[in-house]
């Protein structure tokens, strides 16, 4: 009898527990070794949990007229400066300005229609839950040296 | 009856002048003694030592401009929270025993219990700086100096018309130091927060009020 048979479920259940065993330990056991263990790193390498630095340089220009856009599906750029507006579960800054209801007050823009709509299509009385994080899309402008060069044109809808 | 009579004057006459003259002196240590301790309580360092406040309200306070910024002028609690002038310093310091209660109660000594009262705490920072025409705030801002060339267009614009309207620094200017309570935007599920017109009262039109006037003056 060369392949081992389990007579009971407990004798199969105890060979599963070392077999399991042999999986999962193995690697903190090539670790104890000294092998080295694989080093997380973010893409600009800041610790991968430490927290988004407060105030990271970056000078937002000066308040201007709505900026123009590049190709015309283009979530619309930010013409000011956002440091220090909170969007969260409690308060919304940008709709503070920018909501119907505040943008005659503000003289913001108003939010286009198309945020109006679940992703069904249906449309609302109000602005959909889905495109409450505004800065997903729209972003402010600042004078940053690109990161990596490229040969982006404008669409030819928009030259 | 016959000190009664004397008056004040002399009274103290009789009782010699040096006596006065010691009064005088005590007069003036009370009162420094007192003032020295009130000034005491007037500090940053006073009101973080307590936790409800060093690890809630401070700490949304510390990343804000009052707290940090590019020339480290800094506007502390008390620049804020306790009026400046003697007599309303004196009343506001008064109500703060109703604070001392509440620090013993612990009736925000946790996170959560801060959360749930925040937008009662709130109201009435906001209603206090209503009533006041946002004194504390102007005491370091003066409108009258503002430049409207060096400010931004948003800015430059909102101030110019919000002023001529009547407003004050408290109706646009909220959550500026601390995070913000709940605030109904409708957008989602409705919230149990301050409502649009708690968070930005409504202008008083002058059409709406000049009737009532032109029927004050005529009744």
């Amino acid at each position: 009898m060369n392949k081992p048979t389990f007579h009971s479920a407990r004798l199969r259940a105890a060979a599963l527990a070392v077999c399991l065993a042999q999986t999962f330990l193995a690697p903190v056991a090539a670790v104890a070794a000294g092998e080295p263990a694989i080093k997380l790193m973010t893409l600009r390498g800041a610790e991968i949990n430490a927290s988004d630095p407060e105030g990271d340089g970056t000078r937002y220009g000066r308040d201007s007229a709505p900026l123009p856009r590049d190709f015309v599906q283009q979530p619309p750029l930010i013409p000011h400066t956002i440091k220090g507006y909170t969007v969260t579960k409690n308060f919304n800054k940008c709709l503070d300005c920018h909501a119907w209801a505040r943008a005659k007050e503000t003289g913001a823009t108003k939010i286009s229609v198309t945020h109006f709509k679940d992703r069904e299509g249906q449309e609302l009385s109000s602005v959909s839950p889905r495109r409450y994080f505004c800065n997903q899309c729209h972003v402010p402008q600042s004078d940053a040296k690109p990161l990596v060069g490229n040969t982006f044109k404008p669409g030819t809808g928009m030259r | 009856m016959d000190t009664n009579n004397k008056g004040l004057i002399g009274r103290i006459r009789s009782l010699g002048w040096g006596f006065a003259a010691m009064l005088f002196i005590a007069g003036i240590v009370f009162w420094g003694g007192f003032n020295t301790a009130m000034e005491w309580t007037n500090r940053e360092a006073f009101c973080i030592s307590c936790h409800e406040m060093k690890d809630n309200v401070y700490q949304e306070y510390r990343s804000t401009i009052h707290a940090s910024n590019r020339s480290g002028v800094r506007a502390t609690c008390p620049d804020c929270h306790v009026p400046k002038e003697w007599g309303p310093k004196i009343i506001r310091k008064i109500q703060a025993s109703n604070e001392v209660l509440h620090k013993v109660l612990g009736s925000i000594d946790t996170p959560e219990k801060f959360n749930a009262k925040r937008l009662e705490l709130a109201k009435h920072e906001w209603e206090r700086m209503k009533k006041t025409d946002s004194r504390e705030c102007r005491n370091c801002h003066n409108f009258d100096s503002f430049d409207y060339a060096e400010q931004g267009r948003r800015s430059s614009k909102m101030h110019q018309t919000g002023l001529n309207e009547g407003k004050t620094c408290i109706d646009c200017h909220k959550g500026i130091a601390h995070t913000l309570p709940e605030v109904e935007q409708a957008i989602g599920a409705p919230k149990e927060g301050a409502t649009p017109e708690e968070f930005h009262p409504p202008t008083p039109k002058p059409e709406e009020a000049k009737p009532e006037a032109d029927k004050a003056a005529k009744g």
